[in-house]
């Protein structure tokens, strides 16, 4: 290297450049006496590992929290399930060991062999699932045979397991493997192809909560991949468990009164919206889901006609017959349309433009005022009520109680139900509303449409003096060791601004329904136990005039008319509220009615009552 | 347009070894792309349209005066800032980062042409202010600013190992030009106390590396994990390799990311100690190379820009050999020219030609 004339600083930048190639001599140094230290001084040692290749990573599945009702009692469980797995890397020649489980085990060579095709392309180190949910024959005999099939090996899984078989299936939900769908969304980061999710219920609402954290490990395996030693562990973190509100054995009871028939009851606690009974029938077993449902069982739930796969309690929309004349009641005396003293004469029918409505009741029902109304449900004075008010004022007030919208239960696929305004119409069918439809509209027939969730926050709202809570399905949840615990505030959503006096009427007459002999529902008192509620009947038959896309509607069958009881207990205090619906039950009182006074005995006073629940036998298609 | 000059006084030594490093590059590519059972070698054919690519990119660096880097470096650099502003805004995420920018067919990664633009208006701006003293603070406040925007527009994307590369690349020229030692001083200072800052703005998986490297037990199921496959990668490979395509620890994909920062395990098991040497030689002449060519130059500018370059290939080699080595943390910096990725081959073959550019005209007085 010559020395040329740079400038001043030439002598100084070479005795700089020097120092630079110095720096990286040194480097380049440490580098080589790494380099020699791994390859010559450890390489046998490396060698080895890397020729037997035995440091392997596992994931730990975590385990899902489980699901308890509000008094501690286990509705949902996991139950160990054990795979029959295979690294084809290990277990080479791979149909030799294939032929050798086939005979042992006695699983067909075919299953096995075409679970193994399918997983061709994946590289030979990682795990192929040959038999889910092994049996202990199998699992004797592949444990017995254990080094006559080299790679070969047993993993334990968890499976969820319903305790109460059908009760409670549409609240619990079940499992399934996660799909393409869901996997694209941000919402799951950590599922993979295979995992199992809530599909629906409240495995679905709160699969975050209760599906926990995978873990991880560094195994040691020897030549034939069993693993000798695990070398590090980070635990996977268990789901946390869940209390629901639901109160267990009043559901099962539910569900036992409800077997022979299609319906759903709802019950709920008014003073902080705690649903304590959410039942729909007929229900299914959502233990036929844990392992792969048959093709057959699953076109049986889908084609009865009864719709078992139904919520009914949230998803089916009916008509809210006399029930609705609370609404009526209340809407009348709080727009000052009628005050407590008003009266109308009901000689079984009324005439209203050029058509006659008729009462339920023929003869007629003589001088009404809302107080007698209510309690004997007379058509003709709501008829009246609700024309004074108008279909928009009746409007307000049912969604004020929250008609028309759905309440935010965390249960997928809730209905809104239907509550009709004029303007509605107009852009549903082109036509102005009719004033006669107001009518029908008043005594809870026509447009309107509400679910057996939305009843029984009605009259929850209504026994305790106007403040609607939404219905909470969570009590608490706590991590799996028990140690922390989170409880769910009650969430107020509304305080509906009612007159102590219209408050007072209206209790009052819905007492009288139960309580006194012309009321519609004197059947169905209890001495002791001061039940109050309503009754209704609605009609089925279905109407030109409405064209909505609704699905329920459409399947309304033309039978027999549905019956509707909703209710509330003690009148004074009350601490449940409930809704029954029973499917073409024909009347209220006979058919629905009696459902909600055994709940309601059967809350308030659980000593010596008279329906025990019978453990298991709800309706529905069943397997195990 | 063309002296005879500037053919005559070619440094066909450099390019050489970019050759032989590139071939032997592609080699150990073309075993690492059979792992798995798929073999369809896909990367290796992208490699090969890189460095074909590469190469124009290279000749095209030397045919003008490298001394219109000098003029053009703010344009350069500015640029630069305006594609690694863009990248948040307009970028397509990548395994969970956002480092590229589709520009039609090609996807560009900003990140590494912003190492030699900070290099280039670094030596601009030292080749002016370069004294016998060394430099004081005031001095250095321009090259920090110029080094600490990219830093931090990168260091967002996230990619710790450009950011931390270009600190380093900065560093290295600033300490290769003298500070002032009371001024040197300060900036130890300073650098110590910095250090919680920088800390806050990682990402918590870049924090996991650096805290896993200080104590490997950390984290032994994720990077600790790849780093012990890595060292078995390289120690089996003992004096004589396992033989080229019979790396095991490859074709069973036990090697994370064996196509990029990994690669080099990949070849010290196939080729062994003898093969591993010989390739750290080669990248060891290669950083001497570029040196000479510093001492060769006779201005400020190219000598610095000349450094600049060299201690750009050389901070990537070491790091990346370091890491995968168990001796540095994980962070993702490309071996140049083994490594797959176009960018890197990109802007080392661009560093190559500058190089090029300025050994040839080292006779040439402006």
């Amino acid at each position: 290297m010559a020395d040329y004339l740079k400038g001043i600083d030439s002598e100084w930048f070479r005795h700089r450049l020097s120092l630079a190639v110095l720096v990286a001599l040194v480097a380049f140094v440490v580098i080589m006496g790494r380099l020699f230290h791994l390859q010559i001084i450890e390489g046998e040692t490396y060698r080895m590992l890397s020729e037997t290749n035995s440091i392997r990573l596992q994931t730990v599945e975590p385990q899902r929290g489980l699901i308890f009702d509000r008094n501690g009692e286990l509705l949902v469980d996991n139950r160990p399930s054990f795979d029959v797995t295979v690294i084809p890397r290990d277990a080479r020649p791979v149909p030799v060991t294939l032929h050798r489980l086939a005979r042992y085990a006695g699983i067909s060579f075919g299953e096995l062999f075409t679970r193994m095709e399918k997983n061709n392309g994946n590289p030979s180190f990682k795990p192929v699932l040959l038999h889910a949910d092994a049996d202990r024959n199998i699992l004797a005999a592949i444990e017995a045979r254990r080094f006559d099939l080299p790679g070969v090996f047993i993993d334990v899984k968890t499976r969820r397991q319903y305790l109460h078989r059908a009760s409670a299936a549409h609240l619990l939900g079940y499992l399934g493997e996660v799909n393409a769908a869901e996997l694209k969304k941000k919402k799951y980061p950590d599922l993979r192809a295979g995992d199992l999710i809530g599909k629906c219920g409240v495995e679905k609402a709160y699969d975050a909560v209760l599906r926990g954290k995978r873990g991880r490990r560094q195994v040691e395996v020897d030549a034939s991949g069993q693993v000798m030693r695990v070398i590090r562990q980070v635990d996977a973190v268990p789901g946390k468990n869940v209390f629901l509100t639901i109160d267990h054995r009043l559901q099962q009871l539910a569900e036992t009164l409800l077997m022979d028939a299609a319906g759903a009851a709802v019950a709920l606690d008014p003073r902080n919206g705690h649903v304590l009974v959410l039942a729909s029938s007929p229900s299914f077993n959502p233990n036929a889901f844990v392992s792969r449902i048959s093709n057959e069982d699953w076109q049986a739930l889908v084609s009865n006609p009864q719709r078992p796969m139904e919520n009914k309690a949230i998803q089916a929309e009916y008509p809210p017959a006399s029930t609705y004349k609370i609404i009526t009641a209340i809407a009348g005396l709080e727009e000052g349309a009628i005050d407590e003293n008003t009266t109308f004469f009901c000689p079984g029918h009324y005439r209203f433009g050029n058509r006659s409505y008729r009462c339920w009741k023929k003869g007629g029902h003589g001088h009404m005022n809302v107080e007698t109304a209510l309690a004997e449900s007379c058509d003709v004075f709501f008829y009246q009520v609700g024309q004074r008010l108008g279909v928009d004022r009746l409007a307000k007030w049912a969604m004020r109680f929250g008609f028309g919208a759905p309440t935010g239960i965390d249960l997928e696929h809730e209905a809104e139900g239907l509550i009709p305004t004029a303007v509605w119409k107009k852009e549903k069918t082109g036509i102005p509303w009719q004033k006669g439809e107001t009518l029908s509209i008043a005594i809870g027939q026509g447009f309107n449409l509400v679910t057996p969730l939305q009843q029984a926050v009605m009259i929850a709202a209504v026994a305790n003096g106007g403040v609607r809570y939404k219905p909470m399905l969570i009590q608490s949840i706590r991590s799996a060791d028990g140690k922390e615990a989170v409880h769910l505030e009650k969430k107020h959503v509304d305080h509906i601004p009612l007159h102590p006096r219209t408050i007072e009427i209206i209790q009052k007459s819905l007492w009288n329904v139960v309580n006194t002999r012309k009321g519609t529902a004197w059947q169905s008192r209890v001495e002791g136990l001061h039940i109050s509620g309503k009754t209704g009947t609605a009609q089925v038959i279905g109407r030109k005039e409405n064209k909505t896309e609704d699905k329920d509607k459409k399947r309304l069958a033309k039978y027999k008319d549905h019956a509707w009881f909703v209710a509330y207990a003690p009148a004074r205090d009350p601490e449940i509220a409930v809704a029954v619906i029973v499917e073409h039950g024909e009347h209220g009182s006979s058919a629905a009615a009696p459902i909600a006074k055994a709940l309601i005995q059967y809350y308030l006073i659980p000593e010596g009552n008279a329906a025990t629940p019978a453990a298991g036998r709800t309706g529905g298609i069943e397997r195990h | 347009m063309f002296d005879r000059r500037l053919i005559e006084n070619f440094n066909w030594g450099l390019l050489g070894l970019i050759c032989f490093i590139g071939g032997f590059g592609l080699t150990v590519l073309y075993s690492s792309d059979t792992a798995g059972e798929a073999a369809a070698r896909i990367l290796f054919s992208k490699q090969l349209i890189w460095f074909g690519a590469g190469s124009v990119l290279m000749i095209a660096c030397f045919l003008f005066n490298y001394k219109h880097l000098d003029r053009w470096a703010h344009f350069i650099y500015g640029a630069c800032i305006v594609l690694l502003i863009c990248v948040p805004l307009f970028g397509k995420y990548v395994g969970g980062a956002r480092r590229w920018l589709a520009l039609g067919p090609v996807s560009v990664q900003p990140s590494e042409l912003a190492k030699l633009a900070v290099i280039i208006i670094l030596s601009r701006y030292y080749s002016r202010v370069i004294n016998a003293e060394g430099l004081t603070f005031r001095n250095l406040i321009p090259p920090m600013l110029y080094t600490l925007v990219p830093f931090v527009l990168i260091l967002r994307q996230p990619d710790l190992g450009t950011a931390m590369l270009i600190l380093i690349i900065a560093g290295m020229m600033t300490i290769f030009v003298k500070i002032e030692r009371r001024t040197l001083l300060g900036i130890f200072s300073f650098g110590a106390l910095s250090v919680p800052v920088v800390w806050y703005f990682l990402k918590g998986y870049q924090k996991q590396r650096i805290l896993t490297f200080l104590d490997p037990d950390r984290d032994p199921l994720g990077t600790g994990y790849h780093i012990i496959q890595s060292k078995i990668a390289i120690g089996s490979g003992m004096m004589f390799g396992k033989g080229y395509l019979k790396g095991t620890q490859n074709a069973l994909s036990f090697l994370p990311e064996q196509h990029t920062d990994f690669i080099f395990s990949v070849l010290a098991e196939e080729w062994g100690f003898i093969g591993a040497s010989v390739m750290i030689l080669l990248f060891f002449l290669l950083v001497v190379r570029g040196l000479h060519v510093a001492y060769g130059c006779r201005e400020p500018f190219g000598t610095v820009l000349a450094v600049g370059l060299s201690a750009m290939l050389f901070s990537q080699i070491v790091i990346n050999i370091a890491m995968v080595m168990g001796l540095m943390p994980v962070v993702g910096v490309p071996l140049p020219l083994v490594s797959y990725g176009g960018s890197s081959v990109a802007s080392v073959m661009a560093a190559a030609g500058i190089l090029l550019n300025i050994s040839m005209r080292r006779f040439m007085v402006e």
